[in-house]
């Protein structure tokens, strides 16, 4: 279980996360949702230990993330990014390969090279494209090469974030389809940060909304339409008028 | 006043900070060059990167700046009857001197620029944050390989250079100048000794050492967007160029003042 105790962040004199709490039992898919700017990269990278929270406890587990031996506890994710983050150096099956090139899961590059090309293939990539470098790939498939790669190493628990921005809503489905699918299939837990509804209710088993630097609303995705919060009302029927300041 | 003084105690801390933060990236990064684990594979590509392809640029500096010296030893020299010198000051004017700065400062503007540009669009695309989640450090990925290869294969480039600027001498000292071309070659080498090459060499070094750090250093401390890494990319050769000339001449006392 992924749990977060009053966690608070501040960039300067900007507070981002003022006391963020929240749980992700195992095996769930959680989506936090919230608008622009309002920390939720920045709760999912204190989960990952990329930003160090300034005060407040983070456990996996039972597991502190800040004080957890690096290379194991960072074995137990994926994570696949914004904008793919594919290494420009590296032809597309050794990003998906990369962590079985290299420390403890190291694996031969014959075996390495296979994992790749069929972890490409569960997510719709021919064996062509392996080869390939990421700059000649569309937008759509660098979000599946980052989810290839996120999979690789068969990870217990997978961060998706912001898993169809850039993408047409076909693109977007199929993404999305793609996620829940392996999520289900590996019996992973998942933690999604996104402001695309359809995400949201193709991905979640249950949703938190990130507002103001706190968790303003969290339940199963079930509840999302009757939750009787006017924060999640307004950000889910994306209206302008409303508790949140539309010119922020 | 008191605005003023406020000011300059601003900058000195902030001053004192980046020194500081630079000083700090210098020590982390020698650190994981003796700790594991080790690129081997990265090292090689980085000394392909650093050396090989900076070969024709800093061969090509050498070149004509031996040439460009030869002419002006011939006309200085001329002034007091000794145009005889130029062979063996052409040689230690560029083994000493001319092939490790220039060839450092030719490293810094193509290899600096470089690792910088590389490493802050990696920062800015998210790809460090990547590396870190797929259980990889990435100053023992990106930083050690690149500032062992610089620091290998610039005092090489240096050599390379040193024999090309001597060369260029040669050529216009022979074709242009009139010398005799085997009293030429005997004065070159009759005047070199040992220390001048190796002292050339260990300036290469610490020149290189000094470029893959800058590249480094910047491109991690990229700000966001093109405007953050073109900023990064600029203070990377700027203080790169800075920094070997202020160790040329640090360098140059330890070696030369007695």
């Amino acid at each position: 279980m992924i749990q977060l105790d009053n966690v608070h962040k501040s960039f300067g004199t900007n507070a981002v996360l003022r006391g963020v709490n929240l749980s992700v039992e195992r095996g769930k898919s959680m989506v936090i949702i919230g608008g622009s700017g309002t920390g939720k990269s920045v709760a999912l990278k204190s989960v990952l230990g990329l930003v160090k929270p300034d005060q407040g406890t983070i456990t996996v587990d039972g597991q502190d993330v800040q004080t957890a031996e690096r290379e194991t506890f960072l074995a137990r994710f994926g994570m696949l990014f914004q904008g793919g983050a594919l290494f420009d150096s590296l032809p597309v099956w050794q990003n998906v390969a990369f962590r079985l090139q290299r420390g403890h899961l190291k694996r031969p590059k014959g075996e390495a090279r296979a994992i790749a090309t069929e972890k490409l293939r569960r997510v719709g990539l021919k064996p062509e494209v392996a080869d390939k470098f990421p700059a000649e790939l569309s937008g759509g498939m660098q979000k599946r090469v980052g989810l290839a790669r996120a999979i690789a190493a068969e990870p217990e628990i997978i961060f998706f974030d912001e898993p169809t921005t850039g993408l047409d809503p076909i693109m977007s489905g199929v993404i999305n389809d793609l996620i829940r699918e392996i999520v289900v299939e590996m019996g992973a837990t998942a933690m999604t940060i996104t402001h695309d509804m359809s995400s949201v209710r193709a991905i979640a088993d249950d949703i938190a909304m990130l507002h103001d630097g706190v968790i303003q609303w969290t339940g199963p995705v079930s509840d999302l339409d009757h939750s009787g919060d006017p924060y999640l009302d307004q950000f889910i029927h994306g209206r302008a008028t409303g508790p949140i300041e539309a010119v922020r | 006043m008191t605005h003023f003084l406020a000011m300059i105690g601003r900058w000195v801390l902030n001053m004192l900070a980046a020194i500081g933060r630079l000083a700090w990236f210098t020590l982390d990064t020698v650190r994981h060059i003796v700790t594991p684990p080790f690129y081997l594979r990265e090292l090689g590509q980085q000394l392909l990167q650093i050396g090989w392809l900076s070969l024709p640029v800093v061969g090509m500096t050498a070149f004509f700046t031996g040439g460009a010296l030869a002419l002006q030893i011939y006309a200085g020299g001329a002034r007091f009857n000794a145009e005889a010198v130029v062979p063996s000051i052409v040689a230690i004017g560029m083994v000493r001197e001319l092939g490790p700065v220039l060839g450092g400062l030719m490293v810094a503007a193509r290899v600096a620029s470089s690792i910088a540009a590389e490493i802050g669009t990696m920062k800015v695309t998210e790809q460090i944050d990547a590396l870190v989640t797929l259980s990889t450090n990435p100053m023992k990925y990106l930083t050690v390989p690149r500032v062992i290869a610089a620091t290998l294969a610039v005092p090489v480039l240096v050599a390379v250079g040193d024999s090309i600027g001597i060369f260029g001498g040669y050529l216009v000292g022979v074709n242009r100048l009139d010398f005799n071309a085997a009293a030429y070659m005997s004065n070159t080498v009759n005047f070199l000794e040992a220390g001048d090459i190796l002292s050339g060499l260990a300036k290469g070094a610490a020149f290189g050492f000094i470029v893959a750090i800058m590249g480094c250093y910047w491109g991690m401390q990229s700000g966001r967007g093109a405007q953050g890494v073109g900023a990064a990319t600029k203070s990377a050769v700027v203080s790169a160029s800075v920094l070997i000339l202020a160790a040329n001449y640090v360098l140059t006392e330890v070696f030369f003042s007695t």
